[in-house]
């Protein structure tokens, strides 16, 4: 890996009690397939995030398994609900161990 | 080699008959077309993780609204759109999205996990396709309920490098 994986997010910052919005989300990454070769024709070993967890204020809301048909630089949308004022915490699980956070807060007005 | 008629009308049977080259270049052909695909996942390796998952469970056609481009230009990015039809209620959820690509090294492509906090069961994700072929999605409800959608995708490219 030539960087350390860098979270983005795209959503809004305010929302109305009970607001349904959409969430953007990607990250630098090569997710490596493990099905490449090098050109010594030796097989490239699998790096990828396997897992993608978004939560509310603690409370998880859903996970997402990743597999290695997942393109490099992986783009997820989706959608929640804010039910109140909190922080959406984004996190993805590398194949090594690693984990990338991301938080976004968003207030109720 | 040139093929005529005998004086009587029949064909000389130890020569080649049109057909019999005919039918030989096909069998090559066909032959050659398989055996890169050797190493892919088939419709029947997406059967078996299906039968691993849901034990051969009947599925419904419905539901799922599963959006992918018709050709592909590039399988390493393809943009995979999802919708699932449910009130996503605490009783009456979506519990999990499958994704299966039957042409791709390894069958399964990703597989959501939602809870009832979601409003709906919906998004998008970018995958890579190996190859011309049909993608499956399968989603389990929370009453156990199985529904499924395919969509076929023409990759001009493939995306599994080599």
């Amino acid at each position: 890996m030539a960087q350390t994986p860098t979270p983005k997010i795209r959503m809004p910052a305010t929302a109305k009690a009970g607001e349904v919005v959409e969430v953007k989300t990607l990250i630098s990454h090569e997710m490596e397939s493990g099905n490449r070769k090098d050109k010594d024709g030796k097989a490239i070993p699998r790096k990828i995030i396997n897992k993608f967890t978004a939560k509310f204020n603690g409370n998880e809301l859903m996970t997402v398994d990743w597999f290695p048909a997942i393109s490099a630089n992986p783009y997820q949308s989706f959608f929640v609900r804010v039910p109140e004022s909190g922080t959406f915490t984004f996190e993805w699980l590398d194949d090594d161990g690693a984990v990338y956070k991301a938080e976004q807060k968003v207030t109720v007005s | 080699m040139t093929i005529e008629p005998l004086a009587d009308g029949h064909w000389d049977g130890c020569q080649f008959s049109r057909r019999d080259v005919l039918t030989g270049a096909m069998i090559v052909g066909v032959a050659a077309c398989i055996a890169p695909l050797a190493a892919m996942a088939a419709p029947a390796q997406v059967e078996e993780e299906l039968k691993k998952l849901y034990a051969g469970k009947p599925m419904a056609d419905s539901k799922i609204k599963l959006d992918l481009p018709s050709i592909a230009e590039n399988g390493l990015v393809v943009p995979l759109n999802f919708d699932v039809e449910s009130p996503m209620l605490d009783k009456d959820y979506v519990k999990n999205v499958y994704f299966f690509a039957e042409g791709n090294p390894n069958p399964v492509v990703a597989a959501f996990h939602f809870t009832p906090l979601v409003p709906k069961a919906s998004g998008q994700i970018r995958i890579r396709l190996a190859q011309t072929q049909i993608i499956v999605a399968v989603a389990e409800m929370s009453d156990g309920k199985l529904y499924t959608a395919k969509k076929e995708v023409k990759v001009t490219i493939g995306g599994c490098g080599g």
